[in-house]
């Protein structure tokens, strides 16, 4: 059997409610900055939920070309935004990398929301007559946003857009770690991104029960892991991540965030959106992870959680890592970063990812902000980094995302040997 | 510059993000003006909206100018 192929992080881009670049982002997150406010990009006065993380202060002719960037919907101008600075951040010399050993693998959940509501609007407002933009189609497939970061540098590796609701970008991130490691490719740029913070999008999930209301004090709305946490909070943005194959990095001398040393899938088979209560496939994700990656529980030092601050999800994923971690779980750092982002759904994954190769490369777990009452189903031995960051040398992290659909996919980094 | 030539140069200016000075009469939209396939359906659509006004597929083909544009608007109107 062939020998797999070692994997390694090599740059980094964020576009996030909390911070516009990996450093802002970073910033946010050791800060305990929550990105939650009133929603701008629509009136919201007549919605159950009135708020979300948006991203702020972004303006996409900053950085793309007025008419192509009218020819994309947010969730693939964020797209276009972060894999550009992650390929910065690379270091990459797109020049001279063989193009045909490049790949683009993009997780998004939903897609080019925003676009499909306005030309169905369009159409549900007029006389009947089909008059559809051309560009309603190829804006809106979740697909576009990795076609369109290929065509912008030419990389003609593997390329296609991951769907697992709100696991989806991890789901990218194991599927470009997997292509590396059998030799499809030496280089791919994965991550998410999504923008469904619409009319649509908060329509929608408000009528699933599933958002928080706490419409007079949205920044400490989204409270995983608190008594009184009723929900998550919608976010937007994007994470990219250029992941390379080892010797390949070392070849050209690129910095060396991490390695990708696993990743694990299941699925709940139980409800369309609800967790199973007992967090089966949770348990069975973590250990699939666990086993993909050759490491032994004791050697997990943080899990950045999905833990979305909903009654049900967050005891389900607790119980679950205590199930797979025992009595060692007490003794690793287990946050929620959706305390400060919010949930960005098809791009919780990758924005999730990068936050554990922070940590790791500060020594800093950011923290689980906005907690204040104890919840009696959680264990209490367990250390939940609440409120404040805590220093820790953090060799090897995980990642936890679960998609509405019963999708579950845990990614696992540890830092260079 | 007549009504129509002006309107439907800011259109052909803001869809294809072009220089006002490069909306000739004899400027091609795919030879001149960087325009793809989707933006000349998208352009066409807009004629249509901005004028009141049905250009069929099989004579939208012909229109390949700015100035065949505002001719085939003048004589449609």
């Amino acid at each position: 059997m062939m020998k797999l192929k070692r994997v390694v992080v090599t740059g980094l881009g964020a576009l996030t409610p909390i911070g516009n670049t990996i450093d802002e982002y970073w910033n946010g997150l050791v800060n305990g900055v929550s990105g939650a406010d009133l929603i701008t990009h629509f009136d919201p006065s007549k919605f159950k939920t009135q708020f979300a993380c948006e991203v702020k202060n972004f303006d996409a002719t900053d950085f793309i070309d007025r008419k192509e960037s009218r020819r994309m919907d947010p969730f693939a101008q964020y797209a276009m935004v972060t894999s550009d600075e992650a390929l910065k951040d690379s270091g990459l010399d797109i020049e001279k990398v063989d193009k045909l050993r490049v790949g683009v693998i993009w997780g998004a959940g939903i897609g080019g929301l925003k676009t499909f509501q306005e030309e169905v609007t369009n159409f549900a407002l007029g006389d009947g007559s089909p008059r559809f933009n051309p560009f309603f189609i190829p804006k809106m497939i979740a697909d576009i946003a990795p076609g369109l970061i290929s065509i912008k540098h030419g990389f003609m590796g593997p390329n296609y857009t991951t769907v697992s609701a709100c696991a989806s970008s991890a789901n990218a991130i194991i599927d470009a770690l997997n292509n590396i490691r059998l030799g499809n490719a030496d280089v791919i740029i994965t991550g998410g991104s999504e923008a469904a913070v619409t009319e649509a999008g908060m329509g929608g999930f408000n009528a699933m029960h599933a958002m928080s209301t706490r419409n007079d004090d949205p920044k400490s709305a989204s409270r995983p892991f608190d008594a009184n946490r009723d929900g998550f909070v919608l976010g937007e943005g994007s994470g990219a991540l250029v992941i390379e194959e080892y010797e390949h990095a070392v070849a050209r001398g690129a910095k060396i965030y991490a390695e990708v040393i696993g990743g694990g899938l299941s699925s709940d088979a139980y409800h369309m959106t609800a967790p199973h209560p007992e967090g089966l496939g949770v348990v069975a994700v973590m250990q699939n992870c666990l086993r993909n990656a050759g490491l032994k529980p004791e050697d997990v030092d943080a899990i950045n959680t999905h833990g979305t601050s909903t009654p049900l999800g967050d005891v389900a994923e607790l119980k679950a890592i205590g199930k797979v971690f025992g009595d060692y779980a007490k003794n690793i750092n287990i946050n929620s970063t959706k305390s400060m982002t919010g949930h960005l759904l098809g791009a919780a994954g990758a924005v999730e990812a990068i936050a554990s190769i922070l940590a790791m490369e500060h020594g800093i777990v950011p923290p689980t902000i906005n907690h204040s009452t104890v919840d009696e189903n959680i264990d209490p031995a367990l250390n939940l980094t609440l409120n404040k960051a805590q220093k820790r040398e953090v060799n090897v992290a995980m990642s936890n995302t679960f998609g509405f659909g019963g999708h579950n996919a845990c990614v696992v980094f540890k830092k260079l040997d | 510059m007549s009504d129509i030539a002006s309107r439907v140069k800011a259109i052909i200016v803001d869809k294809l993000g072009v220089d006002e000075n490069e909306v000739v009469p004899e400027a091609s939209f795919t030879n001149d003006l960087g325009a793809d396939s989707l933006d000349t359906v998208e352009l066409i659509m807009e004629f249509e909206k901005e004028f009141d006004i049905q250009i069929p597929d099989d004579q939208a083909e012909n229109i390949a100018t700015v100035g065949q544009a505002v001719k085939y608007i003048e004589e449609a109107k």
